[in-house]
């Protein structure tokens, strides 16, 4: 009953397993307890909307194709070429 | 996953090297990646050196199961996850780890671990809009990405952006797998509640 009584309560333990859940999988107990908590709890219902939405857009960051603008420049590259070339020559 | 607008075509056959057009097909999309992944554009040029003349010496290893693009985009991910251990290792570690003690306690009662009042989440923009066209909320994640301690950085970055296992970001970063949840725990509460702060 005193485990139960700490999950009903602890925000701290719940944005944990939040956190825990989106990466990997949970264990029964675990799951039970997240459900009791969130149940009761708006805060981390809400902290677990956003976490997710977070989540999403880390993934969009670093996985669309938009945000590849980033380009270097040709002075740059012409340098870096002519240095694969003398590399290639010396093979 | 990405699906980089590439110059190449799928392959039946192995695929085949040339490092003679290596700068025009690919210098472009490995510098966004890792750009992306460490945010200083200096070294992320040099990165980008470093993959093609690490490529050079290891040209005769190439198989040809994998495209071009896929075996240099290997080659400088490994050592992008070198510049994250040198960043996480080295000073500022011990410190890290007391700041977080520090933190978290901000974010919770310590005696009953209750939200406390002042840190208790709020709906900002990421309720309300679409997060993935939000152009201006991405610009604040980064930010608020940039202020979080190396370690957490590293552990965060390797973990979402990468999807490496857990097991080998611990080996990488030297962290035991009970600290790797609490870095992942902690560096969400700070992200959070920094895209909150600054959202208006």
């Amino acid at each position: 009953m005193n485990e139960l009584k700490d999950i009903i309560y602890n925000c701290r333990k719940a944005t944990f397993l939040i956190e825990k859940k989106q990466l990997t999988a949970l264990t029964f107990k675990e799951r039970v307890e997240l459900r009791i908590h969130l149940t009761g709890c708006s805060f981390c219902r809400l902290f677990q909307k956003q976490s997710i939405g977070i989540n999403k857009m880390i993934y969009a960051l670093f996985h669309s194709a938009a945000d590849r603008e980033l380009k270097l420049d040709d002075d740059y590259k012409k340098q870096l070429q002519k240095r694969i070339e003398e590399k290639l020559d010396n093979n | 996953m990405s699906i980089p607008k590439s110059t190449e075509i799928p392959q039946a056959e192995p695929s085949v090297l040339d490092p003679h057009h290596w700068v025009e097909n690919h210098a472009d999309y490995l510098f966004s990646y890792a750009i992306t992944r460490i945010n200083e554009e200096e070294q992320a040029r040099d990165l980008v050196q470093e993959t093609f003349l690490a490529a050079l010496q290891r040209i005769d290893k190439f198989e040809g199961r994998s495209s071009e693009r896929t075996w240099l985009t290997a080659i400088l991910k490994n050592k992008v996850i070198d510049v994250y251990r040198k960043k996480s290792s080295g000073l500022g570690k011990n410190t890290t780890s007391l700041d977080t003690e520090q933190q978290d306690q901000d974010f919770f009662d310590p005696y009953d671990g209750h939200w406390k009042k002042t840190h208790r989440p709020e709906p900002f923009g990421i309720d309300t809009n679409d997060p993935l066209m939000n152009k201006e909320l991405k610009s604040i994640l980064q930010k608020c990405m940039q202020k979080l301690p190396a370690l957490w950085l590293s552990v965060f970055t390797m973990k979402h952006m990468e999807e490496e296992s857990t097991e080998l970001i611990c080996a990488e970063l030297k962290v035991t797998s009970s600290n790797f949840w609490v870095i992942i725990h902690r560096a969400k509460l700070n992200l959070r509640a920094c895209l909150q702060k600054n959202w208006i």
